[in-house]
């Protein structure tokens, strides 16, 4: 019987008999517990994630140390493969960079990859320079042209396109840049404001909307003698001096009444500056070939190839 | 009467493992060695083996001539290009609903097969079955039926046993190859892949596939057997709803098999009542689900009908009529024990019949032949309200989706409108709006097509990029099996614009084809 008092000591395990599992030795008020083994699938998944984390450990950066890490066998790290993508992405972008630099704008179209190629960088590139001024879809706003429409200023095939946006319109940072200047007629007291209200009524008229036909007579003159020599002697505008074709139904500031007489008395210029100096050839290029394809592209004239 | 076959009759030490007075919560499994059986439903199922395993190993080689400019796979699941093909059947992603349509049907089947002849899938077409039933013959072949499988278990250690044991093994993980290898054809070109997968040229994906499907084929056919069936697989407790009192369900007929004795020839000289039953276990042995078909319809019975099988042939030996363990509905199964004597009791609950009351003799006449008064199950419990609402619904989406078939176009158009901007003023006055259009040829064939409007006055389209050169129509190329976008713009005058909104059409038309197809479309001007 004494060893059965020992088989019964409080601290020792034993196996029960109803399962035939050990128990963990411990008993409280008659309470004792199974030791029931974790099920074996458990246990080798366990000793696999050990197996794996030992390998992990061995192949990637893991340790860390006061200043770096411990390198790994393979040396692979998230950064260093990001880098990685980078660098090829770039190294084919730049060949295809290459390729737009140096074929004519007009022809670009002709190699589909490379159209499509510049006209996706274009978009993207037109999200961060231009839409702030000229709007998300290229819509524009008063005082800023409406790059979808068939009017332009300074020409819409593709190197006027591209002129202007390497060099901009007005500034003081490109020599290059576009330049005019309207005169502020009333402002300066070249007309008297009787005279700007006639030519007024004869802008309307050009432009096919509702005029004063005595006034547009007197205004006719007018036109002819301050207007003509930049927009035109039948206000069909000027591109070589940026002149609005006045006769058509757009209008950078406003095609009314109210509006013209504004801009003939204190004309408003709009200012861009000269892209060139801030993103590469290539870049430029995407961007008129994306300008040009809104819907306003005008074909490039044979006298005007590069 | 026979008892004079009783000494013919080999009766089997065995215990129904997984019946529930043996099988206790939380206690490991006992291996089940099923021993092999010889009879019509034996034979049927190696028929149907060979036919399922058939379907699905040769399956990816057959060959369907497309034309140059479509794979010529019979069936091929091409996710790289998002398109399925079915022999003379071509799906595009956004017809999936094809594939939609022909699970419902299989799950409609399902039901349709389940409530007519019970776990028909299970026992015969499941492919744990099959497969569990594939593996069963390799270790049957390498270590013999199951008496010699049970001493070789309990044997020690030796260079025999492990010769053999490595021999099964190393064969269940080639199956297990061939079923990973033979799921990855209908992925990709057949013979190409297996020429990449033998060169060790194919991708990272494909041998990760024939690994993960080897492993499961292994563990699920080799080693977890029918745990799948009883544990893992939620449809034996769906099947309760299946079934009812008009189902087939393989039965051990008591009423003609109680009272059961293994002495039947002392037994009848004693005077005592004696069923058909020589409890020789046979039933027992060969089930590879490890259960006693005899304590009724339970969960894990697959209705393979192996026990069938061998208490025919027992029956065969002992002169009997077959039939003991049958395919039976249980309102028959039911109507023959009220017959035989036995009387529904309570029992824990549930309204059980107490077998204690059975009378052989209100089963066999004077003749000793089964009395005409047990009723037999006809096809006629095939018929019936549900049966035929399954049928129905089940015929119906076949119809809808042949239907569908036959009517779908080879040709469509997608087209959204642009919003920002909205629309643009031209310097004439005119407006333009722009339009993302996408046509699909979904004929592997390179054809031409006309885009033109109808319902805009005045409008005239063009195509982005393509210079202020309007027309009527466009002429669109579109490449064999491919989707093609196009910007166009619509351009419509001032004088023709008498709303703010116009609502037309574009129209696509197949050129030297009958294909057309329109999309309703609207143009956005500034308010008059």
């Amino acid at each position: 019987m004494a060893t059965d008092d020992h088989k019964h000591d409080d601290h020792k395990a034993e196996i029960d008999e109803i399962s035939g599992t050990q128990t963990t030795g411990h008993e409280w008020d008659g309470i004792k517990e199974l030791d029931t083994p974790m099920p074996r699938w458990w246990v080798w998944t366990f000793y696999a994630t050990i197996a794996f984390a030992i390998g992990y450990m061995i192949y990637y950066p893991a340790i860390p140390l006061i200043e770096t890490a411990t390198g790994g066998i393979s040396g692979e790290t998230a950064r260093g493969l990001a880098e990685k993508q980078m660098a090829a992405v770039k190294e084919a972008k730049s060949e295809l960079d290459v390729k737009l630099t140096s074929t004519p704008l007009q022809e670009v179209s002709d190699d589909e990859q490379l159209y499509r190629y510049a006209i996706a960088g274009g978009r993207s590139l037109y999200k961060v320079y231009c839409s702030q001024c000229h709007g998300s879809g290229a819509q524009g706003a008063a005082g800023f042209p409406n790059l979808n429409d068939d009017d332009w200023l300074w020409g819409g095939d593709l190197n006027a396109i591209r002129t202007t946006i390497a060099h901009g319109v007005r500034n003081e940072d490109d020599e290059d840049a576009r330049f005019s200047q309207m005169p502020a007629f009333g402002k300066d007291g070249i007309l008297t404001s009787r005279e700007i209200a006639d030519v007024t009524e004869y802008v309307l008229k050009i432009s096919d909307q509702e005029y004063g036909a005595e006034e547009a007579k007197a205004g006719k003159t007018i036109f002819a003698e301050n207007c003509a020599a930049c927009h035109g002697e039948n206000g069909l505008g000027g591109r070589e001096f940026g002149a609005p074709n006045l006769a058509d139904a757009l209008a950078l500031y406003g095609n009314d009444r109210e509006s013209l007489i504004r801009q003939i008395t204190a004309p408003r210029h709009g200012v861009m500056p000269p892209w060139l100096e801030r993103l590469s050839e290539a870049q430029v290029r995407k961007l008129a070939l994306y300008v040009h394809s809104l819907g306003g592209g005008e074909k490039t004239s044979a006298a005007e190839t590069e | 009467m026979s008892a004079e076959h009783d000494t013919t009759v080999e009766t089997f030490l065995v215990e129904p493992t997984n019946s529930k007075e043996y099988r206790e919560l939380y206690t490991a499994r006992k291996k089940i060695h099923p021993r092999r059986t010889h009879g019509f439903f034996r034979n049927l199922k190696w028929l149907v083996m060979l036919v399922t395993l058939g379907i699905y190993y040769v399956t990816p080689w057959l060959r369907w001539d497309r034309g140059p400019h479509a794979p010529d796979q019979a069936v091929l699941i091409d996710l790289a290009n998002t398109r399925f093909y079915f022999f003379f059947i071509e799906i595009w992603p956004q017809e999936f609903f094809f594939v939609a349509g022909l699970l419902i049907m299989a799950g409609i089947g399902l039901f349709l097969i389940t409530s007519t002849v019970g776990r028909a899938w299970c026992g015969y077409t499941c492919p744990q079955t099959v497969w569990v039933d594939l593996f069963l013959v390799v270790e049957r072949a390498i270590e013999g039926d199951r008496n010699a499988r049970i001493k070789l278990d309990a044997a020690p250690m030796s260079a025999g046993k492990a010769a053999k044991r490595i021999a099964k093994h190393t064969t269940w993980l080639l199956i297990g190859v061939a079923t990973g290898g033979a799921w990855i054809f209908y992925f990709a070109d057949a013979p190409t892949l297996l020429n990449e997968l033998i060169v060790g040229e194919a991708s990272f994906a494909a041998y990760a596939t024939v690994a993960l499907l080897t492993a499961t084929t292994y563990t699920f056919g080799g080693l977890l057997r029918e745990q799948v069936c009883t544990y893992m697989c939620p449809w034996p407790r769906i099947q309760g709803a299946m079934l009812d009192e008009h189902s087939l369900t393989v039965t051990y007929n008591d009423w003609r098999g109680e009272p059961r004795s293994r002495h039947t020839k002392k037994t009848r000289a004693e005077g005592r009542p004696v069923g058909d039953c020589v409890d020789c276990n046979a039933c027992v042995a060969v089930c590879p689900m490890g259960i006693d078909i005899r304590d009724g319809q339970q969960l894990e019975c697959i209705t393979c009908a192996l026990c069938i099988d061998a208490c025919n042939s027992v029956m065969d030996k002992l002169g009997f009529e077959r039939g003991l363990i049958s395919y039976a509905t249980l309102g028959e199964y039911n109507a023959n024990m009220a017959t035989a004597g036995a009387r529904l009791v309570d029992r824990a609950g549930d309204r059980v019949w107490d077998t204690s009351q059975i009378k052989p003799s209100l089963v066999r006449g004077e003749s000793g032949h089964i009395s005409k008064a047990i009723a037999h199950t006809g096809f006629s419990s095939f018929i019936r309200p549900r049966t035929l609402i399954y049928f129905a619904i089940w015929s119906l989406c076949g119809l809808a989706l042949l239907a569908a078939l036959m009517l779908r176009d080879r040709l469509d158009i997608n087209v959204s409108r642009d919003r920002n901007p909205l629309y643009v003023t031209l310097s004439d006055g005119a407006i333009r709006n722009g339009y993302d259009v996408k046509i699909l040829n979904m004929k592997p064939e390179p054809r031409s097509f006309e885009l033109y409007l109808s319902g805009l006055e005045g409008g005239q389209i063009s195509l982005a990029g393509a210079a202020q050169s309007q027309s009527d129509k466009l002429i669109v190329d579109v490449r064999p099996d491919q989707l093609r976008k196009i910007k166009v713009f619509v351009k419509v005058p001032r004088n023709k614009l008498a709303k703010s909104r116009l609502d037309f059409e574009f129209v696509v038309q197949e050129i030297g084809g009958p294909e057309m197809t329109t999309y309703q479309a609207r143009f956005e001007s500034p308010s008059q």
